[in-house]
């Protein structure tokens, strides 16, 4: 499975960037700056994303007392952390030209960053406790806790008046874009996903390899496991 | 969308340092997530091979 979706993950990212640099026509107010689109809202997607799925498997964890469902929550939160470093970075980059500034501490940029520092808790807790079944269920609590961020993120732009825009893409209206700058951005957000599961299940089967090295079952696998 | 040559499109219409900063950051931080998470993977598969063969 790792490598259909890294296949699929490369396939897509070089479809969604020739769509989007290519296809896609100049934005009439924009430039071409907007051209950073085809990064930041598929990462601000997964970003949010990725909290929710690894909030699931944390709460699994918790409830069911089952370790995969933790190691999945384990695996899931570098790369949660990345894909919110890239949303916010490439933000930054396309305010400058936008509205005249990196930072601006408005809802939805300061909510996201928040989204960082709980991925960044999460693992420095995971990491700071020395027996791993306490460290999965102390990381659950605050994977749990965190998941309020997440709407607020999202209904972040809709609440408060920020300087980011609203959704341009929503399940209940028509896209307010470019039927082209959209597939790029699909298909640039189906590449993220599919790098996300490629990347996790990798780090999965890594913790699992280091967690239960020492069980019979892993001793019995051959080399290759 | 017609780029008029190579120098038009790294340019970008004057946005080039946002734009490419904003991809070559991603590219770079991705890459290195893919090193580290294969690195993990090699080490812990090391490692279990390694009790294996002690422990057999």
């Amino acid at each position: 499975m790792i490598p259909w979706c890294a296949a699929a993950a490369i396939a897509l990212c070089a479809a969604g960037l020739y769509v989007g640099f290519f296809v896609a026509p100049t934005d009439a107010t924009q430039g071409e700056s907007y051209r950073i689109i085809f990064i930041h809202v598929p990462a601000a997607w997964m970003s949010m994303f990725l909290y929710l799925v690894l909030a699931f498997w944390a709460g699994v964890g918790l409830a069911l007392n089952t370790r995969l469902s933790a190691m999945m929550a384990s695996a899931i939160a570098p790369t949660g952390a990345v894909m919110t470093f890239v949303a916010l970075w490439s933000g930054a980059l396309w305010g400058r030209p936008t509205w005249g500034t990196y930072w601006v501490w408005d809802a939805r940029l300061t909510s996201e960053l928040i989204l960082l520092f709980l991925y960044f808790g999460f693992m420095a807790l995971q990491a700071a406790i020395d027996d791993p079944r306490r460290a999965d269920k102390a990381g659950a609590v605050l994977a749990l806790v965190g998941v309020v961020n997440v709407p607020i993120i999202y209904f972040s732009v809709k609440w408060w008046n920020t300087l980011h825009q609203g959704a341009s893409v929503s399940l209940t209206k028509a896209p307010t874009m470019a039927a082209t700058m959209l597939a790029g951005m699909i298909l640039m957000a189906l590449a993220f996903w599919m790098y996300a599961v490629a990347v996790t299940l990798v780090r999965v089967r890594a913790i699992i390899l280091e967690r239960e090295r020492r069980s019979d079952w892993i001793k019995e696998l051959a080399p290759g496991a | 969308m017609v780029w008029g040559g190579w120098s038009e499109f790294w340019a970008m219409g004057g946005y080039g340092a946002f734009v490419w900063g904003a991809y070559g950051v991603t590219v770079a931080v991705l890459a290195v997530e893919v090193w580290l998470v294969r690195r993990r993977r090699r080490l812990a598969r090391d490692e279990a091979a390694r009790i294996r063969r002690r422990g057999a």
